[in-house]
């Protein structure tokens, strides 16, 4: 089945940007002769030395003419595999403005460097948008590599340079290519002049990153766009409520909560545009009709009852600001738009501006002007119903318009409630003389009084075994029944705590070592522990099990049992088809081997539903 | 303690390409109809108005289209064209405003050099009017971001001012699904909900849905004369250049505009799968192919739609 991925671009004319998509569109066939013959013309009217493909993107009469790009421009193309749309924003002028425009429905951002020149400050800025508008892919493209005689230490370098900083965003998947885009090099083709490049060419890459997980379809949310009331002859009761499913799987027969009224009904039939369905998933859209007569209008949200948004006038979040003719001003009321709802809204406080350069956060600041970023406290007039940004880019998004000129001026993306969000600290204090202080409480007090008990759920298993998916589903059924639950996933860890620590066997084990004990203080302070981590090494888990059952926590080791075959065939990072290409050793499964676990306290397949089911059965 | 029962898997959770442009263009069209008191679409009989009122349809179905459609009629029409557009009012059940170039050629609000001169231009004088007339502030249009270079720029919700008029360079930031339609009297806002259609993917779809189109975009026999390349239609819009040899061809139409200044292509392709197989290779665009009006200059579509062009 052919899917669609949208690509946002970035970077300046300089580092062959244009000349790349310019390459995707010919190379695949996309580019028309008459378009090709119309640049041509303009090309040496100007006086180019040879035709400027980057005059196919810049639609503009004034673009042309200077040489610029001023907007987003769409481009498309399309393999037998993938529909591709290009959001293609300019670099050099409002560049945050336009490149967090394009990012925003992107599913894949892609990041140009020129060879000779490296990672520059455009090249972190970039890797910052891209990670704040939450993109869930990226991939960045070495380019120029003829200018350095193909060679593999450059690419290295870069890729190293530009791993370490990635490092510090969230950026969940990164990939890397060296091309040459005027040569085609790595484009589409692979090149013979970098045969020590053994991973996939560009154009193979996009067609197959994984985007059908990156969509949130645990929490069900389904904005109410309109009401379908036919009231004629042949349709005299039907009464549906239309609009895009955002989040979650709605099934037929699900019992459903309608916000802000709190209402709840049953699914009793879901339309589509081509007839009724057992489910809806995001990017449906739907006409969803219930069980009982609800008063159910524009603008009021569809969730389940025992998974609501948070519902709050007052929330924190990160606003860029978009507006060239006046800059933020606190305690003045905007119109905001969410989901399907439009509300006023002021925001109260600006606390403080994001240098998108350093990411040092400027406090004391008065205002926000046109392209600047900065953290804000929004209050509303009435509730919104909405998920961390982080958690959903739908319900989590949106707009504030200037009554007085009818302008979008910013765009925002929530970070929480207001109250709980608060500003994470990076400062590791680390003391000369480590004391071990007993808690006063007893392990049974502490419990008793929160009305809570921890214990450790461990899933191993081989990368793309469904660990993760699992445990966030486990996790999410959890704290919806009110339990003290935290996820502790391996691939996050390495970004803050294991940070510094590779895949070698003595680095693997105190990666676990150190899980084990971050799961085994939560554990003891009464959460329940759940950690999504590979840890091959059946004496490293087992070191965690004796750690806790000397501690008198409870254990459960749970072993995602997905054959290899099914692993590496789904392949959601990518991992499986790098180390078959030799560009990452000592993956699990492949380059390094896997013990099983002799006698865990539960195997399972990676069937989500059941998976979830007999892990809760564990707890009791 | 290994699971022994067999497990069945939840079906796929994935919309295809199709099926996705489906969901989004819908999206758009049940959020205009819902937050503008007077929308309108734009309906030429042309294959991307075609996919639109089909879209529309399917958006409120089983209500009605919530909206009128309007067709901007330049007189200089295709008579297949006018048959269908009007077999496609009964089907739908919509109600069709008609806003016509010749009466306001006749009222002289439209001043021609000769009747048989394009009226493709014209076109904006009459659907400027016809806006105003009738008091639409949202009015759906087909055009789609391949076109050309000038509509790869434009939003999907699209300010024009009091006159009609875009002003490109100062288009609103649009971001998410988050569209901002707001306006004042007087002004309105133009919606592209098929903006990220290619061609290829409204035949492929035309053809997965099985919609009717005028008979003029399958390939049948016609008397043409080819004029600096494009092949035109004999008929009483078009006037036969001095010296011009009328052949007898198979064509097709890749896109329906003013008789006068769209012209066909030579094709066998006579049903959907031929065309499609057509239109994957072509290697000219379809407005550079058949339409005179769009290739005096590279801008050609920027300054008209700057005047209010579809």
């Amino acid at each position: 089945m052919s899917s669609l991925l949208r690509i946002a671009t970035a970077g300046s004319v300089d580092d062959g940007k244009s000349t790349l998509i310019g390459r995707l569109l010919h190379d695949t066939k996309s580019i028309f002769e008459d378009q090709l013959s119309a640049i041509e013309k303009t090309s040496l009217a100007r006086g180019d030395e040879q035709t400027d493909l980057a005059l196919l993107t810049d639609g503009l009469r004034a673009e042309r003419e200077q040489g610029i790009t001023i907007d987003v421009a769409h481009r498309y193309f399309a393999t037998p595999r993938r529909k591709f749309v290009i959001a293609d924003t300019p670099g050099h002028i409002q560049y945050t403005r336009n490149m967090v425009t394009g990012a925003s429905t992107a599913n894949l951002a892609l990041l140009l460097v020129d060879a000779r020149k490296g990672v520059l400050e455009q090249t972190r800025r970039h890797a910052l948008l891209s990670s704040l508008l939450r993109v869930p892919h990226l991939i960045l493209c070495v380019n120029k590599m003829d200018l350095v005689d193909y060679d593999e230490d450059v690419y290295d370098e870069i890729r190293e340079e530009f791993t370490s900083f990635a490092a510090k965003l969230e950026i969940t998947d990164l990939g890397f290519v060296p091309i040459s885009a005027l040569g085609g090099d790595n484009v589409v083709e692979r090149s013979t002049n970098m045969p020590w490049f053994e991973g996939q060419p560009l154009l193979g890459q996009l067609e197959d990153v994984h985007i059908a997980s990156d969509r949130n379809l645990l929490d069900n949310r389904l904005p109410v766009q309109t009401v379908i009331r036919p009231m004629s002859a042949e349709h005299p009761d039907y009464r549906g409520y239309a609009g895009s499913v955002v989040g979650g799987i709605f099934k037929q027969g699900d019992e459903v909560m309608v916000l802000p009224s709190r209402k709840t009904s049953t699914i009793s039939r879901i339309d589509t545009p081509n007839g009724a369905v057992a489910q809806a998933f995001p990017p449906m859209a739907v006409t969803m009709l219930l069980d009982d007569e609800l008063d159910v209008s524009r603008g009021d949200m569809i969730c389940r009852p025992t998974n609501q948004p948070t519902a709050n006038r007052s929330f924190e979040a990160t606003l860029c600001w978009f507006d060239e003719t006046s800059s933020l001003r606190t305690g003045v009321a905007y119109q905001l738009k969410h989901t399907t709802r439009w509300m006023t809204a002021e925001v109260e406080t600006l606390r403080y501006r994001l240098d998108v350069d350093t990411l040092h956060r400027e406090l004391g600041v008065e205002t926000l002007e046109v392209n600047d970023i900065g953290r804000v406290a929004i209050h509303a007039t009435s509730p919104l119903f909405f998920d961390e940004y982080r958690l959903n880019r739908t319900t989590g998004s949106f707009i504030l318009v200037d009554p007085a000129t009818d302008l979008t001026v910013a765009a925002g993306m929530i970070i929480g409630a207001a109250g709980e969000a608060t500003v994470a600290t990076t400062e590791v204090v680390v003391a000369d003389n480590v004391t071990f202080h007993p808690s006063h409480l007893s392990r049974e007090e502490r419990w008793k009084a929160l009305g809570t008990s921890g214990a450790t759920i461990w899933m191993t298993g081989l990368s793309g075994s469904g660990k993760s998916t699992i445990a966030t589903a486990v996790e999410h059924t959890l704290v919806s029944s009110g339990r003290s639950t935290y996820m502790l996933d391996g691939d996050n860890l390495r970004h803050g705590l294991n940070a510094g620590l590779g895949f070698s066997e003595a680095d693997r084990a105190e990666n676990v070592r150190r899980v084990g004990e971050v799961a085994k203080l939560l554990a003891d302070a009464g959460t329940v522990s759940i950690v999504s981590l590979v840890s091959p090494f059946k004496d490293a888990r087992d070191r965690v099990r004796a750690a806790h059952e000397e501690a008198g926590i409870p254990f459960y080791e749970v072993f995602v049992d997905t054959p290899l075959e099914e692993c590496e065939r789904r392949d959601p990072k990518g991992l499986y088809a790098k180390a078959r290409a030799g560009e990452i050793k000592d993956l699990t499964g492949v380059g390094s081997p896997y013990e099983a676990p002799e006698s865990p306290e539960l195997t399972t397949d990676p069937d989500l539903e059941s998976a979830v089911r007999e892990i809760l059965g564990l707890l009791g | 303690m290994a699971m022994e029962e067999t497990k069945v898997r939840p079906a796929a959770v994935e919309l295809s390409d199709l099926d996705t442009l489906e969901a989004e263009s819908i999206n758009i069209i049940r959020e205009v109809a819902a937050e503008f008191e007077h929308p309108v679409m734009l309906f030429s009989g042309g294959k991307d108005s075609v996919l639109m009122l089909h879209l529309a349809r399917k958006a409120f179905y089983p209500a009605p289209i919530p909206f009128p459609i309007m067709h901007i009629d330049t007189g200089h029409n295709f008579p297949e064209v006018i048959e269908f557009r009007d077999s496609q009012v009964d089907a739908y059940g919509v109600r069709l405003e008609v806003a016509s170039v010749q009466e306001l050629i006749d009222s002289g609000q439209i001043k021609v050099a000769h009747q048989l001169e394009s009226r493709n231009r014209h076109q904006t004088v009459a659907l400027l009017k016809g806006i105003q007339d009738g008091g639409y502030d949202a009015v759906f249009g087909g055009g789609r971001r391949d076109e050309d270079k000038a509509r790869a720029k434009e939003r999907v919700l699209s300010f024009r001012d009091r006159f009609g008029q875009w002003d490109p360079k100062n288009q609103r930031p649009e971001l998410w699904r988050l569209y901002n339609g707001r306006h004042r009297k007087g002004e309105h806002i133009r919606v592209f909900p098929i903006s990220d259609w290619t061609e290829l993917d409204v035949w492929r779809y035309l053809a997965r849905e099985q919609v009717d189109l005028p008979p003029i975009y399958f390939a049948h026999e016609r008397d043409v004369v080819e004029v600096e390349g494009l092949l035109m239609a004999v008929n009483e819009f078009f006037p036969l250049p001095e010296g011009a040899e009328v052949k007898r061809e198979m064509v097709r139409y890749r896109t329906v505009g003013d008789a006068t200044a769209t012209g066909a292509v030579s094709s066998n392709a006579t049903d959907y799968e031929a065309v499609i197989a057509e239109t994957a290779a072509s290697r000219i665009t379809e407005r550079g192919a058949t339409r005179g009006d769009d290739r005096f200059s590279e801008a050609a579509m920027e300054d008209r739609k700057k005047e209010g062009y579809f």
